[in-house]
């Protein structure tokens, strides 16, 4: 009896051990991500405070580092947030509305459904192409903002039709037999009784998306947004340049100054985007509450 | 009743935002800026408009090499003094990127830090396009090593040579001179689209081409090769005085022995010539036909005239003062 107690306790010892290592081991692997992160901000912030100053947003860029700001940067950044998301909006909700509500499952369906799950995952320089060949020269519309605008679009799509189509499909069936089974037609259904449900997943998807192509450089650098742009656009067909740009163009300057003006441009585009994950959760939480 | 009233009003919310967006632009596009809506005439419709008091205004587009562009961008910034109106945006697309757009009528002005090809000229004749081009500033190509790096002292146009050319079975600094240590050489170098690199390669390996294996790291950010090889203790690199200068504290410059002794870069060197071979000049190129605009035409008059002294800001050379005036009397 007393043997087999041993075994026993020996046994469970040796899970209670597993247990706590792994336990250790998760916990490391949670903080090596955060450390890493808190390291970044902390040296960026450490870099950069010095110049976020009032004329940082005043001042167009400089050839000195002392006179050198981000307007039209910050500018053009958000001009392509204010094209983007009104047009990426009404297409990529429109097409997950279509794949979900409308489309009748077959082969067909499935096809485009394959297409943009694997559009989401092509890397981003390969819009900046495509953007080049079909905005930039084969419409014409130049080195603009409104073809850089749209090229985003064309990148954030698949995600927010991704995004979209899974809050759509959270919906429970019977809210939609509810609505036809009080004669509603498909669009009323779709939105007085899907859409406002799904509403908070699909914003939160919208505005993830939006605050990943305000941090895209690559296919920007493609469609030729310019690195020195000392005015702000006026319209649609205009030069244009944006935060990320700004800050690679001061971090390629020789001169060590560049690189703080980089650090705090940095800083600018983090707040920027905290400021759209949070206004992600608020909408979230505030229709929520709706439902 | 809310929920439908919420998924509407973001709709129509968008909606309207999108419209009032499109809307507000173009208005602005016609009305001008708040100075003076009569005299700012939208893009094109300048080049009707005489020069002189009238204040110009209009757009320059240009584009191309990344060693260029400081020069472009002080000038562009100095020129914007005088001229607010006029909007010269400036890209970093490479001389070859640049010429690329340039021929194909997409830009006024290309920056270059060598002179066209025979092939990128060709397509600009096709294209009907014909140029000025325009010298404005030397740069001096330097050769780098460590700080920590104290066995050499200078590097013939023949070692250099046998240190970066294809094929070159050069690995340790004793393949290089026999009196040098036996540790493996770390190489870095522009990239190939660059125009720095092109000038090397012609200058140095008479167009035989970089090496490219394991031990050479290109890159197309100067800083990056600034890091590189002041963090290898027998490392070697090349790139624009400029970075050089900024990061002397960092880097050791390696004399060239072009023939006649060895030579450092220096502001002096460099513009009297005597830093040869690598001391290059740089270009502008210039759209004839966007010449005749008033406001273009002013730019480069600008450019060319007060290029001296704003390329020693930007830690170029500037060229002796006669030849600005020759470069100048190409624009007339």
């Amino acid at each position: 009896m007393n043997i087999f107690q041993d075994a026993n306790r020996r046994q469970i010892a040796g899970r209670r051990r597993t247990d706590w290592l792994l336990h250790i081991l998760f916990v490391v692997a949670t903080s090596v991500g955060v450390i890493a992160l808190c390291a970044l901000i902390i040296d960026i912030l450490i870099d950069g405070i010095a110049r976020l100053q009032p004329d940082l947003f005043t001042n167009f860029p400089s050839r000195k580092a002392e006179g050198s700001g981000m307007k039209s940067a910050l500018v053009g950044t958000i001009y392509m947030l204010l094209i983007m998301a009104p047009v990426s909006f009404i297409f990529g909700v429109g097409a997950a509305i279509y794949l979900e509500e409308y489309a009748k499952k077959g082969w067909f369906t499935r096809m485009i459904q394959l297409n943009i799950s694997t559009l989401a995952g092509v890397p981003s320089i390969v819009y900046g192409i495509l953007g080049l060949a079909l905005f930039v020269r084969l419409l014409a519309l130049d080195r603009s903002l409104i073809a850089g605008a749209l090229t985003m679009t064309l990148l954030v799509l698949p995600i927010i039709i991704v995004s979209a189509q899974e809050a759509i499909r959270a919906v429970p069936k019977s809210r939609r037999d509810a609505s036809f089974a009080l004669g509603a037609t498909k669009w009323q259904t779709v939105s007085r009784s899907v859409m406002p449900s799904a509403l908070p997943g699909v914003l939160t998807g919208v505005i993830l998306a939006m605050s990943r192509a305000i941090g895209e450089t690559a296919p920007l650098v493609m469609i030729g947004a310019l690195t020195y742009v000392a005015f702000l656009p006026e319209g649609l067909r205009d030069s244009f340049t944006v935060i990320p740009i700004q800050v690679y163009n001061w971090l390629s300057k020789p001169q060590a100054e560049f690189k703080e003006l980089a650090a705090s441009g940095i800083i600018v585009l983090l707040v920027l985007l905290l400021l759209m994950n949070f206004s992600a959760i608020l909408l979230r939480n505030k229709y929520q509450k709706n439902v | 009743m809310l929920n439908r009233k919420s998924f509407k009003g973001i709709l129509m919310s968008a909606m309207v935002a999108a419209m009032v967006f499109t809307a507000a632009c173009g208005n602005n596009a016609n009305s001008g800026n708040e100075e003076g809506a009569a005299t700012n005439a939208p893009t094109n419709a300048a080049s009707n408009a005489p020069s002189g008091d009238v204040k110009l205004s209009g757009e320059i587009k240009v584009d191309g090499s990344s060693t260029v562009f400081p020069l472009t961008e002080a000038a562009a910034e100095e020129f914007n003094k005088e001229h607010p109106d006029v909007r010269v945006p400036v890209g970093v697309s490479g001389t070859g990127g640049g010429f690329k757009q340039f021929c194909a009528g997409e830009i006024a002005i290309a920056d270059a830090s060598r002179p066209i090809k025979d092939e990128e000229a060709t397509v600009c004749k096709d294209a009907g396009i014909e140029y000025t081009e325009l010298t404005v500033a030397f740069d001096g190509l330097s050769v780098v090593v460590s700080k920590d790096n104290d066995f050499i002292d200078h590097l013939t146009v023949e070692e250099l040579n046998k240190i970066f050319v294809t094929g070159s079975t050069v690995k340790t600094w004793k393949d290089v001179r026999d009196t040098w240590p036996a540790e493996p050489i770390v190489f870095f170098s522009p990239g190939a689209d660059s125009g720095t690199y092109d000038y090397f390669n012609e200058a140095i390996l008479d167009k035989a081409g970089i090496r490219n294996d394991e031990a050479i790291t290109f890159s197309e950010d100067d800083n990056a090769l600034v890091q590189g090889v002041s963090g290898s203790k027998y490392g070697i690199g090349y790139f624009g005085f400029a970075y050089f200068e900024e990061n002397a504290d960092k880097l050791k410059v390696v004399p060239i022995d072009g023939g006649s002794g060895p030579i450092a870069p220096t502001y002096d060197t460099i513009k009297d010539g005597s830093y040869a071979p690598l001391s290059r000049p740089l270009f502008i190129y210039l759209n004839n036909k966007e010449l005749e605009r008033p406001e273009v035409k002013e730019f480069a008059n600008y450019y060319i005239n007060n290029i001296g002294p704003l390329a020693g800001e930007v830690g170029y050379v500037a060229l002796p003062d006669e030849q600005y005036a020759t470069e100048a009397a190409k624009l007339q």
